[in-house]
């Protein structure tokens, strides 16, 4: 005999709870995207047509602002996005390495002082960027790399140690133990098993923390704000800060600059969505 | 292994210390741990000590710190009524943040819910600001809290409304409550997501054998919903909490701290003092005090909670 599940009838208190869930989603839905939906209409205007009325849709859209910010070297776009994608690639392939590298002694491996080492990762995730920053520029300072992407990029990679090492460390923890016998008894060595048989199977995880450490490396302000003075060396959202600075009063030119650096990261996210929030739900929820 | 003295002890196996496989495992912990402790060591935690010693002194920066005045900075800072607001602000985020922003969250997840059709498209866009960067949503949120209400979409809102337009950003009482909208705005989407991930690991079987025995929603959600995403919960108000405290970049490009102090934040308080006064010896003790802030939450609050294993919301 089955078992079948009882389902839900569609009564009329069902619609009526379904509707007003759908009907105070769909608000969230559009508070979400006026920000973005002004940002846009703004940059499809003209200095004056933003100025006299910022809300309606650009009948007929003006695409100077973005052609101008595409094409004029004194806005330096492109050379922004040079810098952003250099310092993104760079953490994301150093994060990676590293963290999977340590991820992997801390689930795969016992060793004396295993303990406090795992600890001593830990405190970082007590010690964000935002605090440190000041410490960190002073070596940085000492170390007399300042003003230059290699300074941004280990200052970055640094700071996302702690948190990937143990995203990683809870996927390789739950590759099953048999396997890396296996390897062992057919006299794979510990980097063999490392490197042939866990890294390809944790290849899902590898990607979310990928994601994740392109997506807060790409938007980082804080340490190219403090480290970087050359603006040849810009990263995009510092070039983005630093327009609204300078062009502040021509709003539909920054609603321009704005709306074109935001373009990336928005369809970077829709592609890479699930594997973004994987990474996160691994990391903060456990089962 | 008298013979091979190179790798430090701790790095030895526990058990069967002696054998060549042993020693290799032992090189292998050691040169897999070596790039990571080296850059952490380096950039994370020296800097710390650094810091402890540099607050010590009355410095400008420029050659050796040589003017030791003890806690003369510590004490300074708790006597600048500046710092009290900066630390009465990362409070009142922090309880914002508790009463306000998580509740929604919570709500919208619970909204979505496991089987809603179209839940993964509410997802993806409810999180979408989460992933936009601050620099953008600081600038998109000074158009629309312009205080014109012929430019500001919030101020031409409550105006159509027959509302009264309000200078937000320029008045020293709204100007905390306006950034803590624009920060709900993007980050009521990540902790949603913490509480979707969590609701999904609750079975169904148990909210329906709650349903069975007469539970209406309202009880079904308090008395057994709600104790089950404890876990989840907790950690979405730690890191809020951490986040609160720690709040940046939204406010430097929002409102500066300003009008006069009046949105200062601690870490605004510790770059202006570092970077824009160059009185790097007491942004230096900012910056304990902040480190030393987060630390003692972090133990007390895992302390409390009996769990350990709060991660980085990044």
């Amino acid at each position: 005999m089955t078992i079948t599940r009882s389902r839900p009838r569609w009564n009329t208190k069902k619609i009526a709870s379904r509707s007003f869930q759908y009907l105070i989603l769909s608000l969230v839905v559009v508070i979400v995207f006026v920000p973005i939906v002004i940002l846009i209409f703004g940059a499809l205007k003209t200095r004056g047509e933003f100025m006299t009325q910022p809300y309606v849709p650009p009948i007929p859209p003006r695409w100077d602002n973005l052609t101008a910010i595409l094409t004029k070297p004194s806005y330096d776009f492109w050379q922004m996005l040079l810098n952003s994608l250099i310092v993104m690639l760079s953490v994301t392939f150093s994060v990676v390495a590293i963290c999977s590298l340590a991820a992997f002694v801390f689930a795969r491996m016992e060793f004396r002082a295993k303990g406090l080492a795992f600890n001593l990762f830990t405190v970082g995730l007590m010690f964000p960027i935002n605090i440190a920053i000041l410490p960190v520029y002073f070596v940085l300072r000492q170390l007399d790399i300042l003003d230059s992407l290699l300074a941004v990029i280990i200052v970055q990679t640094a700071f996302q140690l702690s948190g990937n090492i143990l995203i990683l460390r809870g996927f390789f923890t739950a590759i099953p133990a048999e396997l890396q016998d296996a390897a062992y008894i057919d006299g794979c060595t510990a980097f063999g098993f490392f490197w042939r048989i866990l890294l390809p199977l944790a290849r899902p995880a590898l990607g979310a923390v990928a994601a994740l450490t392109m997506i807060v490396s790409w938007n980082d302000l804080l340490v190219p704000l403090i480290v970087l003075n050359s603006d040849k060396l810009w990263t995009l959202p510092l070039g983005t800060m630093q327009f609204q600075g300078q062009y502040g009063q021509d709003l539909s030119l920054v609603a321009a600059f704005v709306a074109l650096s935001a373009l990336p990261t928005i369809i970077f996210y829709l592609f890479a969505e699930r594997q973004i929030v994987s990474g996160l739900t691994a990391g903060a929820v456990k089962g | 292994m008298q013979s091979l003295p190179a790798i430090p002890d701790i790095f030895k196996l526990k058990r069967g210390a002696g054998s060549p496989r042993s020693f290799k495992d032992a090189l292998t912990i050691f040169l897999f741990l070596l790039p990571a402790l080296v850059l952490f060591l380096l950039f994370v935690i020296y800097p710390i000590f650094q810091s402890v010693y540099y607050s010590f002194f009355d410095w400008k920066g420029f050659g050796p710190a040589e003017d030791f005045i003890g806690l003369g900075n510590f004490k300074n800072i708790l006597g600048d009524k500046v710092f009290m607001i900066a630390l009465r602000n990362a409070g009142l985020l922090i309880v914002f943040s508790l009463l306000i922003q998580l509740p929604l969250s919570l709500l919208l997840a619970v909204m979505v819910g496991r089987d809603l059709p179209g839940r993964i498209f509410f997802r993806t866009i409810f999180f979408m600001p989460y992933v936009i960067s601050e620099v953008i949503t600081a600038i998109m949120w000074l158009f629309l809290l312009n205080p014109n209400p012929e430019r500001g979409f919030i101020n031409a809102v409550i105006v159509a409304f027959g509302g009264e337009a309000q200078p937000w950003l320029g008045d020293m009482t709204l100007v905390l409550p306006a950034l803590f909208i624009a920060l709900t705005w993007k980050y009521f989407g990540f902790h949603m997501l913490l509480y979707m991930a969590g609701l999904q690991n609750i079975p169904q079987e148990i909210e329906e054998a709650g349903r069975i025995d007469g539970a209406n929603s309202l009880q079904n959600f308090f008395y057994i919903t709600l104790p089950l995403l404890g876990s989840t919960i907790r950690t979405s108000v730690y890191l809020s909490v951490l986040g609160s405290i720690q709040q940046f970049i939204l406010v430097w490009i929002m409102s500066k701290g300003g009008p006069v102090n009046a949105s200062e934040t601690l870490a605004t308080y510790m770059i202006r003092f570092g970077f824009v006064r160059f009185q790097l010896g007491y942004a230096s003790a900012v910056a304990i005090y902040m480190f030393v802030l987060c630390l003692t939450f972090s133990l007390i609050y895992q302390r409390l909670t009996r769990q350990s294993d709060y991660l980085t919301g990044l």
